[in-house]
């Protein structure tokens, strides 16, 4: 399932992470996961939030830099190797995957959030 | 010692005889041989015969580089194309470099003014001499090294870049002048001091230019290296470096106005500036063949002195320059203006993004800073693709520029903006 994520451009310092999620808070979003890529410079706060284009939008008149895309979302299940069995059918696909972080699930223990450079033919190797 | 008695201490009269004299010739040649000067001077309704004596520059027109550029390569030339034997060139605002074409007598001429410019800082034929400016297109390179043979001293043509093989060089050939940027020679100095080398060097003399230095610095080499360094004025459009030069007593830089005519002018109303006082330098090249220049532009705000210095020498000398009339930045000895940055942004991100320069001095070298406003059409969530937009954009600037700067990204809003025009630069370097 592809869901939407709202990324935030960040300068890597003390304080600017705090000021953004101020920002997010003042527009009454809700988040249900984050992540955060970094280099020395500067950073991409990563975020699946319950209104994305509502936080992008507040985001936007605070005066930041941020872009709302898809990534694919996938159920996990608490087993030895599932996550493996997963990344394998989509490298078997001859998709990369550029990154990927872990979040809660309602309907199972998690799920992992996966940003690939072909989301059409990863979903198909994945059987969606 | 002074190369050539009889033209550097004329007396004042005969000087400006002379120099009206090659005025006349010089400007009969342009108006007969270039288009674009005949075509100004008609403007103005000035022709040959109104140009007798140096009162009579100021009837004649502008060049700025403007003109260099919209005349690339071969507009400006006053002989035909096969009475060129050299091309130099430098970096131009945008795009076309500025191309200077050279006659074998002009490349004579500039190499008696850099070993007219080398005499003074003392160097003989007796000397072993290693280039380290850049040998190519940039004059610092084959400009010194002509020179130095002309005054018939041995010439180790460095080039730049490998600072170790330099140092070895130096000790084992028993080097005793060197010619290169000021903060370079720095450098070599604090390379020689961290392998305590600085006892075994021979070195004597350093004639150091290309780029803004001050007299903190110079006193700094002279001591850590127990040299004399003397200061080199030139610039590509009017020759190369030799255009002045100064003198032990460092009373200003002499320039060699048998050749180089100069005046001061106000960068506003483009009237000339009395005598002494601070102003914009134009020069207009007398003896020039391939490329002459009437009044060309330098930018560069300074004074001009005109008595007799105490080393005996008559010509003028140039005071300590003020900075410039245009926004150029002179980084690591090469010539970079703003416009240069926002084109090699512009080639890479589409437009041009809010951006801001910083120049500093740090451990006497220069920095380049150069700081990118992320908006939202060039950003991306994957790090991999703001990693490679900010490595295009250090490449195009190394092309555009020629010298490599340090890219950053940074949050929107991060830079000053302000009312009307943009603040764009900040120069740290306290030089002027």
């Amino acid at each position: 399932m592809l869901v939407k994520q709202l990324s935030v451009f960040l300068e890597n310092r003390p304080g600017t992470l705090d000021e953004a999620l101020k920002v997010l808070k003042e527009a009454d979003i809700n988040m249900k996961a984050l992540s955060l890529a970094d280099t020395s410079e500067f950073g991409v706060m990563r975020i699946i939030a319950d209104k994305p284009d509502e936080a992008k939008q507040a985001m936007k008149n605070a005066g930041y830099t941020s872009i709302v895309n898809e990534v694919i979302s996938v159920e996990l299940k608490s087993e030895v190797g599932y996550l493996a069995g997963i990344v394998k059918k989509i490298s078997d696909a001859g998709v990369n995957i550029e990154y990927m972080y872990a979040a809660p699930s309602k309907d199972s223990e998690a799920k992992m959030l996966i940003k690939t450079d072909d989301a059409a033919r990863a979903q198909s190797a994945l059987g969606e | 010692m002074i190369w050539n008695e009889t033209k550097e201490c004329m007396t004042r009269d005969e000087l400006t005889d002379l120099q009206g004299k090659r005025l006349h010739k010089q400007v009969d040649r342009i108006y007969h041989n270039v288009e674009f000067y005949r075509k100004k001077m008609q403007e103005r309704g000035v022709e040959p015969g109104d140009i007798q004596t140096v009162e009579d520059l100021d009837k004649l027109p502008f060049t700025t580089y403007e003109d260099l550029k919209n005349n690339y390569p071969y507009g400006l030339l006053a002989v035909p194309r096969q009475e060129i034997v050299r091309v130099q060139a430098s970096s131009g605002t945008t795009g076309k470099p500025k191309v200077l074409c050279y006659t074998r007598r002009d490349i004579d001429i500039w190499s008696e003014c850099v070993a007219r410019a080398m005499s003074m800082a003392g160097v003989t034929r007796d000397d072993i001499i290693q280039v380290g400016y850049g040998y190519g297109l940039f004059t610092g390179g084959l400009g010194a090294h002509y020179g130095a043979e002309n005054l018939g001293a041995m010439v180790i043509p460095m080039s730049t870049g490998n600072t170790k093989k330099l140092i070895d060089m130096m000790i084992d050939c028993e080097v005793t002048a060197i010619a290169c940027t000021p903060s370079y020679l720095l450098h070599v100095a604090e390379a020689l001091e961290e392998q305590g080398l600085v006892d075994r060097i021979k070195l004597k003399y350093a004639v150091c230019g290309a780029e803004p230095w001050t007299d903190e610095m110079r006193a700094q080499i002279e001591r850590r290296l127990n040299i004399k360094a003397y200061d080199i004025y030139g610039l590509t459009e009017i020759m190369g470096p030799g255009v002045a030069c100064d003198c032990r007593f460092h009373k200003g830089l002499h320039i060699y106005e048998d050749h180089f005519l100069p005046e001061i002018i106000d960068p506003d109303t483009l009237e000339q500036k009395p005598h002494g006082e601070l102003g914009e330098l134009c020069i207009t090249t007398l003896t020039k063949e391939g490329m002459p220049l009437l009044r060309y532009r330098t930018r560069d705000l300074t004074s001009l002195e005109y008595g007799q210095c105490e080393c005996g020498r008559t010509m003028a000398r140039i005071q300590r320059f003020r900075g410039r009339s245009d926004d150029m930045l002179v980084i690591r000895g090469v010539n970079v203006f703003p416009s240069q940055v926002e084109h090699a942004l512009l080639t890479v991100a589409g437009t041009t993004p809010n951006y801001f320069i910083t120049v500093d001095r740090v451990n006497n070298n220069d920095t380049f800073d150069v700081a990118i406003e992320v908006e939202e059409r060039f950003f991306s969530d994957e790090v991999k693709k703001l990693e490679k937009l900010r490595s295009d954009v250090e490449d195009a600037i190394h092309q555009t520029v020629g010298i490599k700067a340090k890219v950053k990204l940074v949050e929107p809003n991060a830079l000053p903006h302000s009312e009307g025009k943009t603040k764009h630069v900040e120069d740290k370097r306290r030089l002027t």
